[in-house]
């Protein structure tokens, strides 16, 4: 009676697979304790000094393939990716902590701001980074904090821009406000304002967008949940709407999409979903499964998805989500901050 | 660096891949080079083409491209001369979206473009169109589109109707559903009154339904449908219960002795500091409750200097329960009862998170303190409370218990105007309702069963809303019958069930009076002649997993919530009159989890024994609770005065934030992994009044 609608299956860039859709039936055995030595024994030791060894790769510049190039505007945040899981792996005492500070501080403009690698304009996602590398690493007091201009780039409507160009995205207020935080200087901006623009960026589905009107997808409820989180503004997220939109993510096959009907990659969904307490809607094990099924096991690092080529970027988010899963051996992960929970207690608890 | 395939290059390819490399290396470092000398030759500008047309990612080149387009415009002569330099940025602009689709950067460049006034957005519809076709989910596509109607001031009843061709052509097209809602909720806010909502909404429920029916196990179209549902609900606030409850009698005394009269269908509050708390709880979270809203009318107090404090974790404005205090009358020998009224936003103020204004609601009650006997005020002394299975008694033979229960239990306020549109919004759930069932009949889907079940639950809701104190137990089982489906069809997301089946039921076990009988007990620690018994409202046992309908148990002194699957206790904030609780053997992962409990100044026994406090690395309730972390916390963050002898911050930051408030004269904390010699030193410190920690007496 109401079959007046088509459905095409494949748009011919990003495709929707079949494993995306809904499972309804009943799936196979799970396993509910993903502690399980099964499931411990893929994560083996070796890994760790694989995923060293490419951190290393990215760090010195000593891949030469094209993919490596691509990005070299972007090595600031690179950095953070890897360093950041290597001390979630407990490794980062393997980097020399002088050469990369005095690398980082390289990479800051005159204006202030940090650029995404020696030469490169100031924009606020490097900012963030340097600020969380340094925090890492201890080294927080090398900065000139008054010099740093995060205040400024908010807008008389609390949103953010990213530099002196003005593109508005919240992804841009959570950097701003993750990066004033750890500096201990929110108070520099508007934060009623900033929380009021953001919650402007709220959807049907509970999440967020980068602009108010904007689709929610899960990068984007990452930095505005957080945003959120940091300030104490929980109270305006629809935890159990999200929450629901956020754990029918899951598909058949453990993954997480970022988005419905789309394909499952590792992502940074299970970061809010630890801040608005709703991880165990989903079925921890078969996401633990799918992240280490990402794996390289030759030559370490994770990619989006089985048998895809592995990057820093998503062998940090598989490196995260696992510590955020309480997978073993690994250090706890602060879900807002982004950084190991020590290192975040130390900066807030211990003034 | 999505969806490359994971396979060792060829010797062929690693060698073109290294050429292509320091091609590309060569055009970044000539780049970097003109930008940082301000060199915008023709030849410059022609490098920084090829460099953004190969990696359209490059941020610098982006914003070198303005600086060059900001200099080229300042010696342009003539309009045609400026029209061709941005045109060249517009090709530019496509010839890298065809490289990456996703660039952040391009797209921003062609917004900046656009700002210096000089393209057709007819132009930039066309191409879009174009994009679109390609992939219909783009979101930065969308996002442009949104900006270029918003600049060429396109009607959004247009942009609907594109809406509409791309749900027909793709009825799984999430994007297009999401800009669906974005259109309409402006529409719906133009259009004024309550009838053009119900219209488009009337039309909205018919449109997702042809696309449901087609293919139940497509994500998008339920998704809509859940915001047509929230649509219809949405209301203004409103104040559903409070305590002193509506019409009842309470009997206030200082020491607990009320001369033989407990036998009487009345509420006896006892209070050394003799005042008694005043609650209001509303539907949904609000703001503004202060002396100037809520008017509190009797001979005793003039009521315009009560303070009102939300009930909410985070030090928030925000708030569902608000509370205040108000003090016994100073004639204390006062027989005579006096009624006491409250108004709840006779004035306009109270605001819920949308900024809806709460409606006028009234709702009295009548106080009275008897003479009592001070010679037994010493009398009492607090024994530990054992909580043992032979010192309850059921109260459902005891007529006097159900008696005050009935008294308790009429907690519904009256409400001056009937809710508008909802006749309107119970047709429209109804005939949801009927359609689900229907296509439920013909398939078994997940997400139906889901949606009947909380169509459902919203019929019953907006029943309670219409018909207070009816007691109308309608749907309750075959909603707890679909959970209890669910959760065998998609295990993947049992705990999601579990906690909607946990919320259902314990609406219906609050849903009246003889519901709740059933789960009331006399609780007598000893045969004391001192030793008064209590009213003990036992949930324990029944796998439940979070809380709700706490608005209806404002009137519980002794909770035993012990044997279930309880991660968080949200709720119990609103609870004020809370003084024995029992939480032990339930799934509290940690002590952030507790932070409700905070608020609680009149709780005095807490078992949180056989838990999982200190089991896991991960603390999910860290964002949930006031912390230094979320800047919910001020001045009064003092863990340093209490943070000696081997006290670490890391370890214990989390007992202090919960603790340290407290007035508990017991605690029962063993059974979870957290407990040490050092923890319990640490809490007898924070709070001197305990006098049992484990069973152990304080010394």
């Amino acid at each position: 009676m109401f079959y007046t609608f088509s459905r095409r299956n494949q748009p011919p860039i990003y495709p929707t697979a079949s494993d995306s859709e809904i499972e309804s039936q009943n799936s196979e055995v799970l396993i509910p304790e993903w502690e399980s030595s099964k499931v411990k024994s893929m994560l083996d030791t070796s890994y760790q000094l694989k995923s060293l060894l490419m951190f290393g790769a990215y760090y010195h510049q000593k891949k030469d393939g094209f993919e490596s190039v691509v990005i070299e505007h972007l090595r600031l945040n690179g950095a953070y990716w890897g360093l950041t899981t290597l001390d979630i792996l407990g490794k980062l005492d393997a980097v020399d902590k002088d050469e990369v500070v005095s690398w980082i501080m390289e990479c800051q403009d005159e204006s202030g701001g940090f650029g995404g690698n020696i030469g490169h304009d100031p924009h606020v996602l490097f900012t963030l980074s340097a600020i969380q590398i340094l925090a890492l690493f201890d080294k927080i007091d090398v900065l000139d904090v008054e010099k740093l201009d995060v205040a400024n780039l908010q807008n008389e409507d609390g949103s953010f821009a990213g530099d002196m160009w003005g593109e508005i995205d919240t992804r841009f207020s959570y950097v701003a406000i993750c990066s004033l935080a750890l500096l201990h200087r929110l108070d520099k901006i508007n934060v009623e304002k900033a929380v009021k623009y953001i919650v402007s960026c709220k959807n049907l589905d509970g999440g967020f967008g980068c602009t108010p009107g904007a689709e929610s997808h899960a990068g984007q409820i990452f930095c505005c949940v957080g945003a959120l989180a940091i300030t104490g503004s929980l109270h305006y997220v629809d935890k159990d709407l999200l929450g629901w939109w956020l754990c029918e993510r899951q598909v058949k096959s453990g993954g997480l999409n970022g988005r419905p009907e789309k394909l499952p990659d590792v992502g940074s969904l299970i970061l809010f979903l630890i801040i608005i307490d709703r991880v165990h809607w989903i079925d921890k094990g078969k996401l633990v499964n799918f992240i280490l099924d990402c794996q390289d096991k030759e030559n370490g690092g994770i990619s989006d998805r089985p048998d895809d080529a592995v990057d820093v970027f998503h062998t940090y988010f598989g490196i995260a989500g696992l510590s955020l899963l309480e997978y073993q051996g690994l250090k706890a992960i602060d879900p807002a901050y982004a950084l190991p929970v020590e290192v975040v207690n130390k900066i807030f608890l211990a003034k | 660096m999505h969806g490359r395939p994971r396979k060792a290059p060829t010797q062929e390819e690693q060698e073109a891949s290294s050429l292509k490399a320091v091609k590309l290396r060569e055009l970044q470092s000539q780049l970097l080079n003109f930008h940082r000398n301000k060199i915008y030759t023709k030849e410059a500008v022609d490098i920084s083409t090829k460099l953004l047309e190969s990696n359209p990612e490059h941020y610098t080149g982006w914003n070198y491209r303005k600086l060059s387009v900001q200099n080229l415009l300042e010696s342009a002569l003539d309009s045609d001369s400026v029209q061709s330099i941005l045109d060249e940025e517009l090709r530019l602009v496509e010839n890298a979206l065809k490289q990456n689709f996703k660039s952040y950067g391009a797209w921003h460049h062609r917004k900046w473009i656009l700002s210096k006034g000089h393209s057709s957005t007819d132009k930039e519809l066309r191409l879009l169109g174009k994009f679109q076709k390609l992939d219909a989910r783009n979101f930065h596509a969308w996002n442009y589109r949104r900006f270029i109607t918003a600049l060429k001031e396109i009607p959004d009843e247009k942009e609907l109707q594109y809406t509409t061709d791309m749900i027909y052509d793709n009825f799984s097209n999430y994007s297009a559903w999401h800009n669906r809602s974005v259109l309409l909720s402006h529409l719906m806010e133009a259009r004024e009154g309550h009838s053009g909502k119900e219209n488009v909404l009337g039309e909205e429920f018919e449109f997702v339904r042809s696309a449901l029916f087609t293919d139940p196990d497509d994500q998008s179209g339920w998704f809509y449908h859940l915001w047509l549902l929230y649509q219809t609900l949405k209301r203004e606030p409103l104040l559903i219960t409070s305590w002193p409850s509506t019409g009842s009698n309470i009997q206030l005394s200082v020491n607990g002795y009320l001369d033989g009269q407990s036998l009487l269908p009345v509420l006896h509050f006892q209070s050394k500091a003799r005042k008694y708390p005043i609650i209001l709880c509303f539907n949904e979270a609000v703001e503004g409750v202060c002396s100037s809203t809520v008017t509190v009318e009797c001979e005793y107090h003039a009521g315009d200097d009560l303070i009102w404090t939300p009930l909410s974790a985070n030090k928030l404005d925000f708030a569902q329960a608000w509370l205040t205090y108000l003090n016994f009358p100073d004639e204390v020998n006062s027989l005579k009862p006096y009624s006491v009224k409250i108004t709840v936003a006779h004035v306009p103020g109270i605001t819920s998170l949308s900024g809806a204004p709460c409606s006028t609601t009234h709702t009295s009650f009548t106080v009275c303190v008897p003479l009592h006997d001070l010679k037994h005020a010493e009398l009492q002394t607090m024994e530990r409370i054992s909580w043992k299975e032979e010192k309850f008694r059921a109260c459902a033979t005891q007529p006097q218990d159900a008696n005050l229960l009935h008294s308790l239990g009429n907690f519904k306020i009256t409400m001056e105007n009937k809710p508008s549109a909802s006749d309107w919004s119970m047709e429209t759930i109804f005939t949801e309702i009927a359609h689900c069932r229907e296509l439920l009949s013909a398939t078994d889907c997940k997400i139906g069963k889901l949606t009947l079940a909380r169509l459902l639950m919203a019929h019953n809701t907006l029943i309670s809303y219409s018909r207070p104190n009816d007691g109308a137990e309608i749907h309750y089982d075959e909603i707890l019958a679909l959970y209890r489906d669910l959760m065998k069809m998609d295990p993947k997301h049992l705990c999601y069930y579990e906690d909607e089946y946990s919320l259902a039921l314990l609406k219906q076990l609050t849903s009246n009076t003889e519901s709740l009988l059933k789960y009331s007990y006399e609780y007598q620690e000893s045969t004391s002649p001192s030793m008064k018994s209590s009213l003990c409202l036992r949930l324990n046992g029944l796998s439940l997993s979070r809380l709700g309908s706490m608005e209806c148990l404002l009137w519980v002194q002794m909770l035993d919530l012990s044997h279930n699957k309880l991660r968080s206790v949200e709720g119990l904030e609103a609870l004020q009159l809370l003084s024995y609780l029992n939480l032990s053997n339930n799934k509290i992962c940690s002590f952030t989890a507790l932070e409700p409990i905070r608020m609680l100044k009149a709780l005095q026994v807490l078992d949180v024994s056989y838990n999982e406090i200190g089991a896991h690395s991960v603390d999910s309730s860290r964002y949930l609770c006031s912390s230094p972390m979320n800047h919910a916390v001020g001045n009064d963050w003092n863990f340093e005065e209490f943070a000696n002898g081997g006290i670490k911050l890391n370890d214990h930051w989390d007992a202090f934030l919960v603790f340290k408030d407290l007035n508990l004269i017991q605690l029962e904390i063993m059974g979870n992994p957290v407990v040490n010699d050092q923890l319990k030193a640490f809490l007898f410190k924070i709070m001197p009044e305990l006098k049992w920690l484990d069973g152990e007496k304080c010394n």
